[in-house]
């Protein structure tokens, strides 16, 4: 198991565009790829799962994979939520 | 009964004869009464079910895109990410076999818990959500029930009747070759109707009550030009109809060949034209009718159809687009003027809300939307000629916020080095007399003024077009409004700013002389009338604009004005007698 934190820097959280991203580039791993926030656990394969975690600017979340490619999916995630800001900027 | 009249506010302007259609979308009903399949039945039916929205939704993606609709099809992929859902599948996988529900059943249950827990969500935007959970649900139980999902809307010569429209509707219609749409709400700046003109489809909306007075089958006569509605036409009225709609047609073909000619008078005074627009489909009209640039880039769209408020990144995007488009040309991008008939998604209860909680003020105290849209603006101006106008503006204080804002995102930016126009021009909407009367101060502060006349009409006389009881009073040629029109100009001049006019008052013919006669410096309105007025303006002189404005200002009532100016516009232009004379009720 590999984890690790990220903070949501984006102005507008995790919102519809943000989430979509985001459950597609956790889709893309074979590891099983969890978020978690204020102990909610959800499936970062999940839109529906990762909508509910409402997270807004500033929220600590931690990015948690199991599998052969945790390391890459994790790193990419924190890549997507902290350097590439959902492309928002 | 023969030739009933009923008349609205015109929205696409060409005429269109056909049979009525009343449009009223089903709502489904969530219980069945299929009997219950074996549990493997189930699970199939359910799969196939999911797989035909797959389907369906991508292609409605696909259409989405052709139209330049990216925000609209950006939220058709949450909703394909949703159907893919592992938790969903697992989920109704479970009530399908373990509880022995119905395919159907397992459905709507699951969505009842989804559905609440979304609405416990703190975070509105995303707790609004469920509206796409709701649509899937929706789509799923129609594919279950072998019903169609995606009626035929309308066939080929049909005129629609609806209270409203939404985009993908009309989308459709106008490949099922719809001629015309007559809606009961709405206004010309209403997404569908903006639609409707892109796509060459006869627009009259807001007419009150029509629906009632109309059955499905009746010939119906559609004149976008003038408003005019006729239920079941006589031979006589038929005719007379089928000939404006050729002669229309043949003028405005003849306009179109001129679109490119300068809006030049004949002792050669020159002003600029340009395109009011708002959304992606209409990008390629502003060269189509031979718009300056985009006088006013209206920008609610972007957060009225997305259901959720679009990041900064997704502005940026649709601005630099329009801004690539029309360069080197200007596009003046107004900030988001939402509020009054025009309701946020969290929703704000107020007793006047055209006096109330809009545009400027809603913005300045949301800053986290306003500063993204702001910056949005700024970095698409790096490559473009992009200017910012701020609506519903009513106090010399707001203003200057705005401007300080401004100047901290500039800050920000260059920090980052991320480039924008240093000089970006930044202007405000005259809707509120006391721009007028306050415009030397404001003066100091902004660049340019843009005057929007339906709201200065309305805040001016004190009444709301929407109200039928007092609605005849609403005009946008009363003279108090021409004053304060006059006003804005002399002053702005005075202090070497220029001045717009963006409002409806720009594609109304008789309005181009008092315009010309006062001296703005440009008009922005819908393309579609563009090539029309640069015609007439053409026609014209500066000095008898300005002799024809002496005139008017002595008359006292807005119904003399406009009797007065169509006289005279009509001695000048014969060929605009079907544009300028409505048809008489019989």
């Amino acid at each position: 198991m590999f984890k690790k934190d990220a903070e949501i820097v984006n102005s507008l959280g995790i919102h519809a565009r943000p989430a979509s991203m985001l459950v597609k580039l956790a889709s893309a791993f074979d590891s099983k790829v969890e978020l978690e926030k204020d102990d909610v656990k959800v499936n970062a394969k999940s839109i529906m799962g990762v909508l509910m975690l409402a997270s807004e600017q500033g929220d600590k979340i931690t990015i948690i994979a199991e599998g052969k490619d945790e390391k890459k999916a994790v790193n990419s995630l924190v890549e997507l939520i902290e350097k590439r800001k959902f492309d928002e900027e | 009964m023969k030739n009933k009249i009923f008349r609205g506010i015109p929205a696409s302007p060409s005429i269109a004869i056909g049979k009525s259609f009343i449009y009223s979308p089903k709502e489904i009903v969530r219980s069945s009464k299929r009997k219950k399949g074996e549990v493997a039945e189930e699970i199939v039916l359910f799969e196939k079910a999911r797989h035909m929205a797959l389907r369906q939704l991508r292609c409605l993606k696909v259409e989405l895109k052709k139209a330049h609709d990216p925000v609209s099809a950006r939220l058709i992929d949450v909703q394909l990410l949703f159907l893919q859902d592992p938790l969903f599948l697992n989920s109704v996988e479970k009530r399908i076999t373990s509880r022995k529900e119905s395919a159907e059943e397992a459905v709507v249950n699951f969505s009842e818990g989804l559905e609440k827990d979304f609405r416990d969500i703190p975070n509105s935007y995303i707790a609004e959500r469920y509206l796409d959970v709701k649509d899937i649900v929706d789509r799923l139980l129609k594919n279950l029930r072998n019903e169609e999902t995606d009626t035929e809307l309308g066939s080929f010569g049909d005129i629609m009747i609806a209270e409203s429209f939404n985009a993908s509707e009309v989308l459709q219609m106008s490949k099922s070759g719809v001629v015309g749409l007559i809606a009961e709400k709405g206004g010309r700046t209403s997404h569908f109707a903006i639609l409707a003109e892109a796509l060459n489809i006869s627009a009259v909306v807001g007419v009150n009550g029509v629906a009632e007075n109309i059955r499905s089958g009746d010939e119906v006569i559609v004149d976008g030009i003038s408003g005019v509605i006729v239920i079941n036409p006589d031979e006589d009225t038929k005719r007379r109809f089928e000939r404006k709609k050729e002669e229309t047609a043949a003028i405005q073909k003849k306009f179109l060949e001129q679109k490119d000619l300068p809006a030049t008078t004949i002792d050669g005074y020159s002003i600029d034209i340009s395109a009011n627009i708002e959304l992606p489909i209409e990008l390629p009209f502003i060269k189509k009718f031979g718009a300056k640039g985009v006088g006013l880039l209206r920008t609610e769209f972007l957060f009225l159809t997305s259901e959720d408020v679009p990041d900064e990144k997704e502005q940026y995007d649709f601005y630099l687009k329009v801004a690539e488009h029309s360069y080197p040309d200007y596009v003046i991008m107004r900030t988001l003027d939402l509020g009054g008939d025009k309701v946020f998604k969290t929703k704000v209860q107020e007793e006047n809300p055209f006096l109330g909680w809009r545009g400027v003020r809603f913005t300045l105290a949301n800053q986290k939307i306003f500063k993204a849209q702001l910056r949005a603006m700024l970095r698409a101006s790096a490559k473009g000629n992009v200017r910012i106008l701020i609506p519903m503006v009513s106090q010399l204080e707001e203003i200057i916020k705005v401007r300080d804002i401004i100047e901290e995102i500039k800050g920000e930016l260059k920090a980052k080095g991320i480039a924008f126009d240093e000089n970006i021009e930044l202007g405000a909407m005259v809707e509120i007399p006391s721009v007028p009367l306050m415009a030397d101060s404001f003066s100091e502060i902004v660049d340019f003024f843009s005057i929007g006349t339906n709201d200065l009409t309305q805040y001016t006389l004190a009444v709301d077009r929407g109200n039928k009881k007092i609605s005849s009073l609403f005009d946008q040629l009363d003279p108090a409004v021409i004053a304060l029109m006059e006003m804005t100009v002399r002053k702005a001049h005075h202090n070497n700013k220029w001045v717009g006019v963006c409002g409806d008052i720009a594609a109304d013919i008789v309005a181009i002389p008092v315009l010309i006669g006062m001296e703005v410096d440009e008009l922005s309105l819908p393309p579609s009338f563009i090539p029309q007025v640069k015609n007439v303006i053409r026609g014209l002189s500066l000095k008898e604009c300005k002799e024809l404005l002496k005139r008017v200002e002595k008359k006292g009532s807005a119904k003399e004005v406009r009797e007065f100016l169509k006289e005279e516009m009509l001695s000048r232009f014969p060929s605009l007698k079907n544009i300028l004379v409505e048809v008489e009720d019989d």
